[in-house]
């Protein structure tokens, strides 16, 4: 296996940029980020990445100069949101920003996840590269929960008061772990204090995984559609099966994040509250509960998983403890699918039997965020339990069986093949279609 | 050929500066320079002082109730101002001092740009009997004494010893200029600052 | 890594499906969407009929109207204000030319009618209100609502307050010692008695003021306060889609001369 061969850095004798790389070898880490070599065949499913890096900026950016306004506190959260909301310049869109980033941010998360399951992403060698991806998902989610509390409205406040309490769960010590989190018996100022502080911190143990999620990544390489990987004898081979990252994937993964900003722009100046909830609009009051409590959407599946066990297990674990390990476990799952997975082919479009599990899990998912939005009653609590019964039952008896049962579609010998069959196609049609002429040879 | 030598046509070779001069490439470096400069001029502005700050910044005092001879401090943009209605004793005093002997023969009047330091350019109101000043002494930033303390009847700042005369001129000690005149106006009773 | 290649078939057409994710990639990227939408709005949805009212600030190009924000100002200060504070919000802000737009000594006017306390004077000491303080929550019973966010705090935001101003269907029932009104917007029974019947107030631009007129104006006016940088924030939102738009363009230009070369490179020999 082995890392891909690159072509060295070698700067000219005599140069500020020789003079630099001697005493710190950035500029050879440059050139290699900016050659990296990156399968040709890379379709739309794989810019997401690149999306996710540019919404940890805009979040950590856009949370810095919110924390220059921002004024921790019972008294003072909410007036201080205000504040932000009709005094300071261009406040209102640094808040709607960073509240609708929180959102597109796990949009992409989540497309990048299903992208790496149905790619086969996580297989060998990959599975540290995915299992960081894994960490970096429960720190977002870890972050933007206290993010929300922040605001100190009514549905950050008992939020807040709802999802810690789940630790009070956990046996023998659940209460004292409750009281610990709280900084006493109630969910006050010395809650909010740290909630602030860790939403502070947080972003840049993100930032951090990065690091390490794109150093694993440039160490193995990126996978592909077909899941062939990259011919790695000799650099011609590499040549044949790459392009560098410069300029070929920053054209297209601008292009593909200015299409994402588009939909982020919209909902930022035109719809900035759709996704968020009217009741955080009423200052956090500890008297009066709101009638239907919901998190952020991109934690319902999550929080319809956590509702869905409402029986004792084995009579042994309670319903209570039972929902919160159920919770965790939905997201711990998916670190172990590269030993769930038995199957010799990575890329599921040659596998015809998992893609249609594939699909399953992709609208179980969906099912999930439509129950966990629901208030649990009538059929809701039926098909929520269905639901993460499936999610469990897909990564620990799908994912092992049929990749023994099941016999994969042929699939192409290299990436090159792969590409070149592709665009010639692309060829006969352009040549068929009098429209566009081809490019004059220069 | 446009495309340096690249000449297996896979992508790894090196780009040539024609392609560098390409329109198109150059149309979109720059819109994205401009899409970047917008997005980062909402981060500086938000350093800017808020709407709520500038809603501070000028504010009014009723002076009717000072009588000749007396003083008052208000609070402004979080420093003190020192507002005090001259005797006609104060004013004749003030007048007796020849310009040109002053340290610091500028009126620092924003109001009477370039005067100098007379009674006429240093005193406010229809009367030109009341005098304004930012209570930070020009030395080092303390907040001066007053009600005529000081070897010149004004005022004096305890930290490192500046004497103010009782137009706020400085006239001795280590401070160099003038106590400053806040941008200021009267209208009858009503002082407006800021 | 070849042995992860089980089958030693040459390439047919078929193997080379993956031209079809892209599409699928698509397809489920806009199910996403389509689902997230649909799952807030089943949300939204509960409680009683809003009715959907054309106000001038939808939309992506709408503004709020000045002179119904000084009309529905009107109607707060002679109807809401006695019960109904709106701490968040400054006087100053009434001068905005977004907002209801009235002139610097027009609001002096309008903040002296109010009494604020007086953090200068001993505790319990008020004086009139300037420019820069903010509307005073009143001293009453019964917990009304601060007015500050109520246009951003209920699902429908200014729809739901014009509904609820139309909606009261004049049955009333007691519980315990304080009466409930009947309100399909609400849907039920809420405490706070029908505020306005129409001519509740003579509006100075001489608009005639039915109770349509008086509840739209005051939702308006609630809209408003909850989110005065609306105007702004939408034409932001034009330039800003505008500029992205184009700027995509460009880029799928860009992006496409600048892989030509690997797609076709026998256009480039």
């Amino acid at each position: 296996m082995g890392t891909i061969p690159q072509e060295h850095y070698e700067p000219k004798e005599g140069t500020t940029s020789k003079w630099i790389n001697d005493r710190l070898p950035i500029m050879g880490m440059i050139d290699h980020l900016q050659k990296f070599p990156t399968p040709k065949n890379l379709n739309y499913a794989y810019v997401f990445g690149g999306i996710l890096v540019l919404f940890l900026v805009i979040q950590i950016v856009t949370g810095i100069v919110l924390a220059m306004h921002y004024q921790t506190g019972e008294a003072s959260a909410f007036k201080s949101v205000e504040h932000i909301m009709r005094d300071v310049n261009y406040g209102w869109l640094l808040r709607y920003a960073h509240a609708n980033g929180a959102s597109f941010f796990f949009i992409a998360v989540y497309a990048h996840i299903f992208r790496g399951l149905y790619y086969g992403s996580y297989k060998a060698p990959r599975e540290i590269l995915w299992i960081i991806g894994v960490l970096i998902f429960v720190v977002m989610m870890a972050t933007a929960f206290m993010g929300y509390v922040l605001p100190w409205g009514q549905m950050s406040f008992w939020g807040a008061k709802v999802i810690t309490s789940l630790f009070g769960a956990i046996p023998l010590v659940g209460e004292s772990l409750k009281e610990w989190l709280w900084g006493g018996p109630f969910v006050g100022d010395a809650t909010l204090n740290r909630m602030f502080s860790l939403h502070y911190l947080l972003p840049f143990v993100i930032a951090g995984l990065t690091v390490l999620h794109i150093w694993a990544l440039h160490h193995v390489g990126n996978t592909n559609p077909t899941g062939v990987e990259v011919r790695k004898e000799s650099l011609e081979t590499v040549k044949k099966d790459t392009v560098p990252f410069t300029p070929f994937y920053v054209t297209k993964d601008l292009f593909a994040i200015l299409v994402f900003l588009i939909a982020f722009a919209f909902f930022v100046y035109f719809a900035p509250n759709y996704l968020g909830h009217p009741d955080n609009y009423i200052e956090a009051n500890p008297l009066a509960t709101p009638a239907h409590i919901v998190p952020e959407w991109y934690f319902l599946p999550f929080y319809a998983i956590l509702r869905a066990i409402t029986f004792d297990i084995f009579w042994i674990i309670p319903a209570k403890l039972g929902g919160v390990l159920a919770m965790f476990g939905a997201i711990a799952i998916l670190a172990f699918a590269p030993w769930l997975d038995t199957s010799n082919v990575r890329s599921t479009t040659y596998r015809p039997i998992y893609r249609w599990w594939f699909i399953v899990l992709v609208i179980d998912f969906f099912v999930l965020m439509w129950a966990g939005g629901q208030p649990a009653e009538g059929i809701v609590p039926l098909v929520s339990l269905l639901a993460t019964i499936y999610w469990f039952a897909h990564f620990l008896i799908v994912l092992p069986v049929v990749g023994l049962i099941e016999k994969p579609l042929p699939r192409p010998e290299t990436i090159e093949e792969a590409f070149r069959a592709k665009h010639s196609d692309d060829d006969n049609d352009r040549n068929q279609s009098a429209g566009i002429a081809a490019q004059p040879a220069e | 050929m446009a495309h340096g030598d690249d000449k297996e046509g896979n992508g790894h070779g090196h780009v040539a500066d024609e392609d560098r001069r390409d329109i198109l490439f150059l149309a979109t470096g720059a819109t994205a320079a401009v899409g970047v400069a917008s997005a980062v001029w909402p981060l500086i502005d938000q350093m800017n002082a808020s709407a709520s700050v500038l809603a501070l910044s000028s504010m009014e005092v009723d002076v009717s109730a000072l009588e000749p001879g007396q003083e008052m401090k208000v609070s402004f943009l979080k420093a003190p101002v020192f507002i005090r209605r001259m005797t006609e004793e104060d004013i004749a005093e003030a007048q007796k001092e020849d310009i040109g002997d002053l340290p610091d023969p500028s009126a620092r009047n924003p109001n009477m740009p370039d005067a100098d330091a007379t009674v006429d350019a240093r005193l406010l109101g229809e009367n030109k009997d009341i005098i304004v000043l930012s209570g930070v002494c020009t030395h080092l930033g303390c907040v001066p004494l007053g009600d005529g303390a000081g070897d010149f009847n004004g005022w004096f700042c305890p930290c490192h010893g500046s004497h103010y005369d009782n137009l706020g001129r400085i006239r001795q000690g280590p401070a160099p200029e003038n106590l400053p005149i806040p941008v200021a106006s009267m209208d009858g009773d009503i002082l407006k600052l800021g | 890594m070849t042995t992860m290649i089980a089958t030693n078939l040459p390439a047919s057409p078929r193997s080379l499906r993956n031209k079809g994710t892209d599409m699928r990639y698509t397809i489920a990227s806009v199910l996403t969407a389509a689902l997230v939408t649909v799952s807030s709005a089943a949300l939204a949805a509960g409680g009683g009929k809003i009715k959907d009212h054309d106000f001038s600030f939808d939309g992506m190009f709408g503004a709020y109207d000045q002179a119904q924000l000084q009309r529905g100002f009107q109607v707060y200060e002679a109807v809401c204000s006695g019960c109904h504070g709106m701490k968040h919000v400054a006087f100053r802000t009434l001068a905005d030319e977004n907002g209801p737009g009235f002139s610097p000594e027009a609001v002096k006017a309008i903040a002296a009618n109010y009494e604020v306390a007086d953090e200068e004077g001993e505790p319990g000491d008020t004086r009139p209100a300037k420019p820069f303080d903010y509307f005073p929550t009143p001293d009453v019973g019964g917990n009304p609502p601060d007015m500050s966010l109520l246009g951003k705090a209920r699902n429908g935001g200014a729809d739901y307050i014009y509904s609820l101003m139309l909606g009261y269907t004049g049955e009333e029932k007691e519980a315990g010692d304080v009466i409930l009104y009947e309100n399909t917007a609400y849907g039920g029974y809420l405490n706070m008695a029908p505020p306005l019947y129409g001519d509740d107030v003579e509006y100075a631009d001489g608009t005639e003021p039915t109770l349509k007129q008086v509840s739209a104006d005051i939702s308006a006016f609630l809209m408003w306060a909850a989110e005065p940088k609306l105007v702004e924030r939408k034409q932001a939102g034009v330039w800003s889609m505008t500029f992205l738009l184009f700027f995509a363009t460009l880029v799928w230009f860009t992006n496409r001369k600048v892989w030509a070369r690997v797609k076709h490179p026998e256009d480039h020999s």
